[in-house]
C-alpha cells in the first residue's frame, strides 16, 4: 500500500554508530525547532504542526503518472519548508517520519534519526534556503518565487538522497561507487516530480488564499539557520570522513582495494568485472562524479549558510 | 485507497504488556541485532525463534509476521551491489559480474538484519493501539509537544488521507478515459494537475487546522495540553522485558565471543 521509498532506510542497513549520530542530530534539531515554533505559533502550534504533518502524509498519496507505471509523488520538505518556514517543518516532517516508521514500517525505527533527519532537516533548510536566495537575487516576484520554489523542492530531495546514500555507504551497506550516482541520478527525476508539484501547489494557494503565501517570510528561519546550514555541511563532512576510520574499508578505498586485490590475484584468470580497464575506469568517473555533486551541495549548503549569517549580523546590528 | 491500521485487536499477555516496556524492548532487540557481528550465523536463527516466540504469545502468528516483515527487503536491493564489490573469493559469476563469499556473506547479513528488526517492529505495531504508544513516548521522556503533534497528526491522518482519497477519485471521474484514447494530457499539465490537488489539500487541512484550534479555544484550550495518563508501572512488566532482552543480550553475547569468527 505504501510505496518503499529509496529514502526510507530500513533498520540493519546503517551501522549503530551511524543511525546514533542520526538520532543525535534529529534530537538537537527537534528541540530547536519546537522551541522556535513555541514562540512564533503559540498556543497554535499543537493543532497546527499536527494537523499539517497529517496533510503531508495524504499529499504523498496525490500521485500522478509519469512513464512505462511508474508514478511521482510529493516528498513534501520544500514545500512545507516555504508555506511554513524551516522550523515549523522539521517538526511536521519529522512527525511524518515518525509515524510512519511506527506505524506502518516505512522505514526503521534505529534508522529514525537520520530518516528524519535527511527527509525532514536537511530537505527543509536546503528548499527554503534556495526559495529564499532566488528571492533576494532574482528580486520578489511570482516568477522568481516559482523558480526558487522549483529549483528549491529539486535541491532538496537531490540533498537528502545524497545524505541517505552516504549515510548508506558509511555504514558500509552499499557500495559507495554504485549506489551514490545510482541514488543521484533516480532522484534527479523524482526530484523533478516534487519540483512540478511543489511549483503547481504555490500556484494554487497563491490565487485561492495569497495570504499564506510570503507571510512566513524571516519569521521563524530568522534565528539560526546560518548554523543549522553550517551543523549540516559538518554532518555531512562526518559521514565523508568516517569512511576513513572505518575498520570495514568503505567506498573509494574499497575501489583501491579491489584494484590492489585484482593485482595481487595474477595467478586468477578471471577479474572482477571480466573486461575491468573499462568498467573500473568507468566506476571512478562515476564516483568522482559522485564526490564533485556531493561537493557542490556541500558547498551549496556552505555558501548559503554564510551568506545567511553575514546578512543577518549586518541589518541586526545596525538595529541595535 | 484507504490506509488502515496495522495494529490488530486481540487480548494477550503481548497486548497487555505496558507500552513503555514494549517500546524500549523492541528498540533493545533492534540495536541488539544491529550489534551482532556479521558471520555469527547460529545466531540469526536464534533470534528468530525469540520473535517468533512473542509473535506466538500476542496471537499474530510466526509466519505472519515473517510475511509482513518482508515488507523491507526490497531495499535490499540497494545492499546487492556489494556481493559484486566486497573483495573475497569468487563464488559465482553473474552476467559478466563475480560474487564474492564475503560480498555474500555481508549482504545475507544485511537482509537478514534487516527482516529481524523489521519483525520486532512490527510486533509493536501490531499489538500496540497508538493511544498507547503515545503516552508511552511521553513516560519515556518524549518532549509532551512532539508526543501531542504526533499524536494530533494521529487523529487526522484518516480524516485527511480520505479527503485526498476523494481528490483522486474526482480526478478519475473528471478525467474518464475513452477505449483506446489516453486519459490526460501529458506529462507536465498531469503534474500541474496534481500540484493544484496538493495546494488544494494544503488549504483544506490549513482551515481545518483553523477550525479545530477554534473549537479547542471554545473549549478552554490555553496551549498546555493535558499530560496523557499512563497506568503505573508494574513490576512483572518490567520483569518481563527484562528477560526478553537478556534472552537476546545472551545471543549476543554468544555472537560476539564464540560466533563471530
Amino acid at each position: 500500500m505504501i510505496a518503499i521509498s529509496a529514502m526510507h532506510i530500513p533498520d540493519g542497513f546503517l551501522s549503530v554508530p551511524v543511525a546514533l549520530l542520526g538520532w543525535a542530530l534529529l534530537i538537537a534539531a527537534a528541540a530547536v525547532a519546537l522551541r522556535q515554533t513555541g514562540r512564533s505559533l503559540g498556543d497554535r502550534q499543537l493543532p497546527l504542526m499536527g494537523v499539517l504533518a497529517a496533510f503531508v502524509f495524504a499529499a504523498q498519496m496525490i500521485n500522478f503518472p509519469v512513464a512505462g507505471g511508474t508514478s511521482g509523488h510529493l516528498i513534501g520538505g520544500a514545500l512545507v519548508a516555504i508555506l511554513l518556514g524551516p522550523w515549523a517543518a522539521v517538526l511536521v516532517l519529522a512527525s511524518v517520519l515518525a509515524v510512519q516508521g511506527l506505524l506502518f514500517q516505512d522505514g526503521g525505527l534505529l534508522a529514525l534519526g537520520f530518516n528524519a533527519f535527511n527527509m525532514g532537516v536537511i530537505a527543509a533548510f536546503v528548499g527554503y534556503a534556495i526559495y529564499g536566495w532566488a528571492r533576494r537575487l532574482l528580486g520578489d516576484t511570482p516568477a522568481s518565487r516559482f523558480a526558487g520554489a522549483a529549483l528549491g523542492a529539486w535541491l532538496s530531495v537531490m540533498a537528502a538522497a545524497a545524505a541517505t546514500a552516504l549515510q548508506l555507504a558509511v555504514s558500509g551497506t552499499v557500495a559507495f561507487e554504485i549506489v551514490v550516482p545510482a541514488m543521484l541520478a533516480v532522484h534527479a527525476l523524482i526530484g523533478i516530480g516534487e519540483a512540478l508539484i511543489t511549483v503547481g501547489a504555490l500556484a494554487f494557494i497563491r490565487v485561492a488564499r495569497p495570504d499564506l503565501i510570503g507571510a512566513e517570510s524571516g519569521q521563524a528561519a530568522a534565528a539560526g539557520s546560518g548554523w543549522v546550514a553550517a551543523g549540516l555541511v559538518i554532518a555531512l563532512a562526518v559521514a565523508l570522513a568516517s569512511p576513513l576510520a572505518d575498520p570495514n574499508p568503505d567506498g573509494l578505498e574499497r575501489v583501491a582495494e579491489d584494484h590492489g586485490f585484482i593485482e595481487a590475484a595474477q595467478d586468477a584468470p578471471f577479474t572482477v568485472i571480466p573486461d575491468y580497464a573499462v568498467p573500473g575506469i568507468e566506476n571512478e568517473a562515476l564516483a568522482t562524479m559522485a564526490a564533485g555533486v556531493i561537493g557542490v551541495i556541500i558547498m551549496a549548503a556552505l555558501g548559503f549558510g554564510l551568506a545567511r549569517l553575514i546578512r543577518r549580523r549586518a541589518p541586526e546590528s545596525a538595529a541595535s | 485507497m484507504r490506509f488502515r491500521e496495522r495494529y490488530i485487536a486481540a487480548d494477550s499477555p503481548l497486548h497487555r504488556l505496558d507500552a513503555r516496556v514494549k517500546l524500549v524492548v523492541v528498540l533493545a532487540l533492534i540495536v541488539i541485532v544491529a550489534l551482532t557481528p556479521e558471520r555469527a550465523w547460529p545466531a540469526y536463527p536464534l533470534y528468530w525463534a525469540l520473535l517468533a516466540a512473542l509473535a506466538a504469545v500476542g496471537r499474530i502468528g510466526a509466519l505472519r509476521l515473517a510475511r509482513a516483515a518482508a515488507l523491507a527487503l526490497p531495499f535490499a536491493l540497494a545492499a546487492l551491489t556489494l556481493v559484486f564489490t566486497t573483495p573475497g573469493a569468487s563464488v559465482v559469476q553473474v552476467a559478466g559480474l563475480t560474487a564474492t563469499d564475503a560480498g555474500l556473506a555481508r549482504f545475507a547479513a544485511i537482509a537478514l538484519k534487516s527482516w529481524l528488526a523489521a519483525q520486532a517492529a512490527l510486533l509493536l505495531a501490531l499489538s500496540t493501539p497508538f493511544a498507547d504508544m503515545l503516552w508511552a513516548l511521553e513516560s519515556l521522556r518524549v518532549p509532551a509537544a512532539l508526543v501531542h503533534i504526533v499524536g494530533f497528526m494521529y487523529r487526522y491522518l484518516y480524516t485527511l488521507t480520505d479527503e485526498a482519497a476523494r481528490l483522486l477519485q474526482a480526478r478519475t471521474a473528471r478525467s474518464a478515459a475513452a477505449l483506446g484514447r489516453r486519459a490526460g494530457g501529458h506529462l507536465l499539465w498531469r503534474a500541474q494537475a496534481a500540484g493544484g490537488m496538493v495546494g488544494s489539500l494544503f488549504l483544506r487541512s490549513y482551515e481545518r487546522s483553523e477550525r479545530i484550534y477554534a473549537a479547542m479555544q471554545a473549549r478552554g484550550y490555553t496551549g498546555q495540553p493535558a499530560p496523557l495518563d499512563a497506568p503505573p508501572l508494574r513490576c512483572a512488566a518490567v520483569l518481563a522485558g527484562i528477560g526478553i532482552v537478556a534472552t537476546a543480550g545472551t545471543v549476543l553475547l554468544l555472537a560476539l565471543l564464540w560466533w563471530s569468527g
